[in-house]
C-alpha cells in the first residue's frame, strides 16, 4: 500500500479495498519495525491516528468523505498540534506540548480529513541542511543509511522516502523542503510566501519560512498543497486570492513553455554527476516541447551571505521567547533572573541554534544594523528584481537544487560555512518570495539527485503541471530505496 | 526657580487605547481580571502565534493624530524592540521606531496671564510623534516569598506613545500640557483616562540650561509619574537638583529616574551606560500599516467636536462667558449635559449654565462623582429650570427641590406637588399673609411707620415665612411696599 500515489490510496479508500484504519495500521508498522533505522519520526501519534482513521472510515461510509479523507500522513514537528508535543527538534521544546493547532495541521487534519502518523524529526528549529542538529538525533537517508537526508525536513524526508508515511508536511526558509527532496528521490514544493498560514507553525525565519509538502509525486504534492493554502486571518502576511485548483491543471501541456537556464546555476561548484542528470532532464523537457534559453540571475550568488543575516536576525529575535519562564525548558536551582536566561537558553539550545542567535544579535546591534541588515535587505531587493527581470524573459526558471548528493553524515558538522553552501540553489526564492520546487531527475552512483524549478508569484500550478508532465514521461521517481520495497 | 536658569522639558505620555481587545490578540483588555485569565496564545508569545493588528486601535491613533493637527502617516511600520524581562513574554515588544503612525502635531495650552483678569497666555506645545505598542505585563514582587509573579494581562493593551517636544519651560506648563492632553483623549473617546489604573502614565524628560544659552544640558527621565500633582513634585524636583549640581561643580548624567511619591524626590534607577541595546528592526509578522485618504477622511468624519471648538460654540451660541464655556466644556459628558438642559428647558443659556456649573457640579464634587454619575438627568434638571422660568416656583424654593432631587426623592414637577411648593401669586393670598403680618407685629410697625425702612426686609420675611416661602418675590414687594405705607 505505500507503493501506491494518493489518487490510489484515494480510490482504494473509496472502493472500500481498504479502510482508513488498516490503511493507518500498515503505515504505523512500517514506522515500528522501520523508523529505528531513519529515526524520522520524533513523535509517533498510534491512538490518535486510529481515531482519526476511524472518523475517515465513518466519512467515507457516510458519503462526506474529500479527496484526502483517511490517507495517512507525518506533521513535521515544527507545527503545533493540540495536545501532541511540538518540540522543534530541540530539548527547548522537549517538554512541550501545544495548547493549539497550527492553521496547517487544522486544514489538514480537521477539515482534510487525513490521518496524522506522527511528527517528524528535522534540524533543531529547522537551523541545518542535514538534519543533525536535532536535539533527538540526526535522520539517516533511506537510499544509503550512512548519509544524511538533508535538511531541515530531512524527518518528513526519511519517512516518505522510507514509504513510512504516504506524503509529509515541511518547512522551508532556505531549501528546507527542495534539498531533503532531492537527496531522497522526492518531490517537494516550496509555495510562494503568503500562500500557506505560518499560524502555529515554530518561527525561525518570518520573512522566509514557508510552508509546503513533500511526497512521491508532483501531483501527490499538488493534492496536500491544495489543501494547506488559503488566506488566514491569523496570519498577517497570509495572501487573500481566488481559490485556484492546482491538481487541475497538471494534465496542461509544456509545449512552447519558455524555460530560463541560469548560468549561474551551471557554474562551477556543481558536481558533474548532479550536472549530468540535469542536462539529461533539459533535454527531456525539449523533447516534450518545452523551449529553453540561456538566463543570468547576477545577484544570486549573493543569496547565501544575505540570507546568512537576514535569517539569524530574525531568529535571534523569534527565538528570544523561549526564556524557561512560560514554557519549555527551565534550568534547575537558579540563583537569580540572569541565571535563569543564561542557564536555561544555555542548556535548551544547541549549538547551531546559539550560532545563529549570536550572529543575528551581532548583525542587529546598534552601530552594525545599517552594514549588516539594512544592506542584506538592499541585496535581497536587488534578487528579487533579478527574478522579475528573468519572468520577463521566460515562464519558469530550471536549474540543479543542491551542488551534489547527499553527503555523509559528520562530514560537514565541523565547517558551518560548507554546511552553509549546500543551499545555495535554494535560497534565492526565498529572499525573493517565489515559489520553488524540487523534483526527482536521475540518479548519480544510486543516490538520487533533484532539479528545482522556480515560477513567478503564485505560479504554483504551473511548477506542478511541469513537474507533473516530466514524472508522466518518466519514471525515476517512483523508485524506492532497497528495503522499502 | 533660580533667575539664571531654565528648564527644557518634553513629556512621553502612555495612553492606553479604549479597545475592548488587545492590541495584536482578541484577549480582553478589561481591568482587574484574575492574574492571567486574559492571556491567550499570543499574549503569553507561545511558539507559533502570530499578532494581527486589532483595526481599533488604529483608528483611534489616527483619530489622535488628526485631533492634533498632525500627519498621519500614509505608510507606517512597527518594529520589535528587544531586552529580556519575565513581563515582557516574547523578549521583544512591537512597537513603532523608525515611521510612526503620528509626527508634527501639537496642542495649544492655556497659561496663566501676568495680570489678573487679561485673557489665557496660549503657548503651542509641539508633539513630535505618537506611535502605538503593546504594553508589557506586570511584576509582582511583594505577593511572593523568595519569588516573582507575573501576571500578563496587561500584556499586548494597546497603547499610544505621545512623545512632545522640548518646549516645555516650566513645572506648571508641563501640568498645564498634560491636563490638556488628558482632556483631549478622553474627549475624543481614545481613552479612559484613569490614572490610577494606569490608563494615562507619564515619564518627564528634564535638563535646566543658563537662561539665554541654545545649547540643551544633558536630560534625566523619570519615569511614571502617575498623577498630576506628581508630576509637578518630581518636575520642581528634578529641576532643583540639577541646578545644585552643576552650581556645585558636578555634572548630570544622562538616566532614568524613578519618584518616590513618599519623599517628593527622585533617584537614580539606571544609567544610559547599562541601558539595553533594543536592537530594533520592522516585525517581518506584520505588513506596514497602510491608511489612505478615504480611511483617512471616514474617521476624521466621525470625530467630536474638539474642546476649542465647543467652548467657541459656548461662547458665541449661548452668550456664555469664557470661564463658564470652558468649565462647560471640560468634560465632553458635560458639554453634552449643559446642552441637553438649554434644549429641555428652553431657558435662558446663563441662567441654565449657573445651575449646571453651579449647584449641580457643586454638590457633585461634594461626592467625589463626575457628571456621568449624576443623580439628577439633564431632563431632571430642564424641568426644574422650566418651573423657575414659568413662575411656578421662585429661584429660592428651586433650591430645595433641586436638593430633593438630588436625593433621589423624583423629578422637580412630582416633588413641587407633593410639597405643594407652588409659588402663590395670587394678590388676594399675600395681602391676607401681609395683614396677618402687621396685626402680629404692631411694633415692628409703627416703627417702620415713623422711618425705620430697613424694616421692610423684616416684613418680607415674615411674609414668606407664612407662606412657606410661597409667594411670588415681586408680587409681595410691591403689596407689601403700598399696605406698609398706609
Amino acid at each position: 500500500m505505500h507503493a501506491l500515489s494518493l489518487k490510489q490510496l484515494a480510490e482504494g479508500l473509496r472502493r472500500r479495498q481498504f479502510s482508513s484504519r488498516e490503511l493507518t495500521r500498515h503505515f504505523l508498522d512500517r514506522v515500528q519495525r522501520l523508523d529505528k533505522t531513519y529515526n524520522s519520526f520524533i513523535t509517533v501519534t498510534p491512538e490518535l491516528a486510529l481515531a482519526q482513521a476511524d472518523a475517515a472510515d465513518a466519512a467515507i461510509a457516510a458519503g462526506t468523505a474529500g479527496a484526502l479523507t483517511g490517507i495517512p500522513l507525518a506533521q513535521k514537528d515544527i507545527f503545533c498540534t493540540r495536545g501532541v508535543r511540538t518540540s522543534c527538534a530541540s530539548r527547548m521544546l522537549d517538554n512541550f506540548t501545544a495548547p493549539y493547532d497550527a492553521t496547517v495541521v487544522r486544514k489538514l487534519h480537521a477539515e482534510a480529513g487525513m490521518v496524522m502518523l506522527g511528527k517528524c524529526n528535522m534540524d533543531e528549529f529547522a537551523m541545518g541542511s542535514s538534519n543533525e542538529t536535532s536535539w533527538y538525533g540526526p535522520v539517516r537517508n533511506p537510499w544509503d543509511t550512512r548519509r544524511v537526508p538533508g535538511g531541515s525536513s530531512g524527518g518528513s524526508a526519511a519517512a516518505v522516502a522510507a514509504g513510512l508515511a504516504p506524503a509529509a508536511t515541511a518547512t522551508d526558509t532556505g531549501g528546507s523542503i527542495r534539498q531533503p527532496a532531492a537527496l531522497t528521490n522526492l518531490t517537494g514544493i516550496k509555495p510562494t510566501y503568503g500562500r500557506v498560514s505560518r499560524y502555529g507553525m515554530i518561527a525561525f525565519a518570518s520573512s522566509l519560512d514557508q510552508g509546503g509538502v513533500l511526497a512521491r509525486s508532483a501531483e501527490d504534492a499538488a493534492m496536500v498543497l491544495q489543501a494547506m493554502i488559503g488566506f488566514d486571518p491569523l496570519d498577517s502576511t497570509s495572501v487573500q486570492r481566488d481559490s485556484e485548483s492546482f491538481t487541475g491543471t497538471l494534465g496542461r501541456s509544456v509545449a512552447g513553455l519558455r524555460i530560463g537556464l541560469p548560468r549561474e546555476y551551471f557554474a562551477e561548484g556543481l558536481s558533474p554527476g548532479v550536472r549530468r542528470c540535469v542536462d539529461a532532464a533539459v533535454r527531456q523537457l525539449q523533447e516534450m516541447g518545452a523551449v529553453t534559453l540561456d538566463i543570468s540571475l547576477p545577484n544570486a550568488m549573493l543569496s547565501v551571505p544575505t540570507y546568512y543575516v537576514v535569517a539569524p536576525a530574525e531568529a535571534s529575535s523569534n527565538l528570544a521567547r523561549y526564556d524557561g519562564v512560560r514554557f519549555g525548558h527551565r534550568a534547575e536551582a537558579v540563583r537569580n533572573l540572569e541565571d535563569l536566561y543564561r542557564r536555561s537558553r544555555g542548556e535548551g539550545f544547541g549549538p547551531e541554534v546559539q550560532r545563529r542567535i549570536m550572529v543575528g544579535t551581532y548583525v542587529l546591534s546598534h552601530g552594525y544594523y545599517d552594514a549588516y541588515y539594512l544592506q542584506a535587505q538592499k541585496v535581497r531587493k536587488l534578487i528579487y528584481e533579478d527574478f522579475r527581470a528573468a519572468f520577463g524573459q521566460c515562464d519558469l526558471i530550471l536549474g540543479p537544487t543542491t551542488t551534489d548528493v547527499a553527503f555523509e553524515l559528520d562530514s560537514k558538522t565541523d565547517d558551518p560555512v560548507a554546511m552553509y553552501l549546500n543551499d545555495i540553489y535554494t535560497i534565492a526564492a526565498n529572499l525573493a518570495g517565489i515559489p520553488a520546487m524540487s523534483l526527482p531527475c536521475g540518479f548519480d552512483d544510486g543516490l538520487p539527485v533533484g532539479m528545482q524549478l522556480m515560477g513567478d508569484f503564485f505560479q504554483e500550478g504551473r511548477l506542478l503541471n511541469v513537474a507533473h508532465q516530466y514524472q508522466q514521461a518518466t519514471s525515476g521517481h517512483l523508485r524506492l530505496p532497497k528495503g522499502c520495497e | 526657580m533660580d533667575n539664571n536658569w531654565e528648564a527644557v522639558i518634553g513629556l512621553e505620555v502612555h495612553c492606553q487605547l479604549l479597545t475592548k481587545s488587545k492590541i495584536f490578540s482578541g484577549a480582553a483588555t478589561a481591568y482587574g481580571a484574575a492574574p492571567n485569565t486574559q492571556a491567550d496564545g499570543v499574549t503569553l508569545g507561545l511558539p507559533g502565534v502570530l499578532p494581527v493588528l486589532n483595526a481599533e486601535a488604529l483608528r483611534l491613533a489616527v483619530r489622535f493624530g488628526l485631533a492634533v493637527g498632525a500627519n498621519v502617516a500614509e505608510r507606517s511600520v512597527f518594529a520589535r524592540k528587544h531586552y529580556f524581562y519575565p513581563d515582557l513574554p516574547k523578549g521583544y515588544q512591537i512597537s513603532q521606531y523608525e515611521l510612526p503612525i503620528v509626527a508634527h502635531g501639537h496642542l495649544d495650552i492655556e497659561l496663566p496671564p501676568p495680570v489678573k483678569g487679561d485673557e489665557p497666555v496660549v503657548k503651542r506645545i509641539g508633539i513630535t510623534r505618537a506611535h502605538m505598542e503593546e504594553d508589557a505585563g506586570k511584576s509582582l514582587h511583594e505577593a511572593f516569598a523568595g519569588a516573582t509573579g507575573i501576571d500578563l494581562n496587561r500584556a499586548g493593551t494597546p497603547l499610544l506613545e505621545i512623545v512632545s517636544e522640548p518646549d516645555i519651560r516650566s513645572a506648571a506648563e508641563a501640568v498645564a500640557y498634560l491636563k490638556k492632553l488628558h482632556q483631549l483623549v478622553v474627549y475624543i473617546g481614545i481613552c479612559d483616562g484613569n490614572m490610577q489604573e494606569g490608563s494615562f502614565r507619564c515619564d518627564a524628560n528634564v535638563s535646566v540650561r543658563r537662561r539665554g544659552t541654545e545649547k540643551f544640558g544633558t536630560r534625566t527621565e523619570t519615569k511614571n509619574v502617575n498623577s498630576f500633582r506628581y508630576v509637578e513634585k518630581a518636575i520642581e524636583y528634578e529641576i532643583e537638583r540639577q541646578i545644585e549640581v552643576i552650581e556645585g561643580g558636578g555634572r548630570i548624567i544622562q538616566e532614568t529616574r524613578l519618584f518616590d511619591p513618599g519623599t517628593g524626590t527622585t533617584r537614580a534607577m539606571r544609567t544610559k551606560e547599562d541601558a539595553n541595546d533594543y536592537r530594533y528592526f520592522p516585525d517581518p509578522d506584520l505588513l506596514p500599516v497602510v491608511v489612505g485618504a478615504a480611511e483617512r477622511q471616514a474617521i476624521a468624519a466621525q470625530m467630536p467636536e474638539l474642546p476649542e471648538a465647543k467652548r467657541a460654540r459656548f461662547m458665541a451660541d449661548y452668550g456664555l462667558a469664557r470661564y463658564d464655556a470652558t468649565v462647560l466644556t471640560g468634560e465632553f459628558a458635560l458639554a453634552d449635559y449643559y446642552e441637553a438642559v438649554v434644549a429641555g428647558s428652553q431657558a435662558d443659556p446663563k441662567l441654565c449654565a449657573n445651575w449646571v456649573s453651579g449647584d449641580l457640579l457643586g454638590a457633585l464634587n461634594k461626592l467625589g462623582r463626575d457628571i456621568t454619575e449624576s443623580p439628577v438627568s439633564a431632563a431632571m434638571m430642564a424641568g426644574l429650570i422650566r418651573r423657575m422660568a414659568d413662575k411656578t416656583i421662585s429661584g429660592k424654593i428651586a433650591k430645595d427641590v433641586f436638593e430633593a432631587m438630588f436625593e433621589g426623592q423624583g423629578d422637580a414637577d412630582h416633588i413641587i406637588q407633593a410639597r405643594g411648593l407652588v409659588q402663590i401669586t395670587d394678590d388676594s393670598a399675600i395681602v391676607a399673609a401681609i395683614e396677618q403680618v402687621m396685626a402680629a407685629n404692631p411694633k415692628q410697625l409703627g416703627e417702620y411707620r415713623s422711618g425705620k425702612d430697613k424694616l421692610f426686609g423684616f416684613f418680607v420675611g415674615q411674609t414668606m415665612k407664612a407662606t412657606q416661602g410661597k409667594a411670588n418675590p415681586e408680587a409681595l414687594n410691591r403689596l407689601l411696599k403700598v399696605m406698609l405705607a398706609n
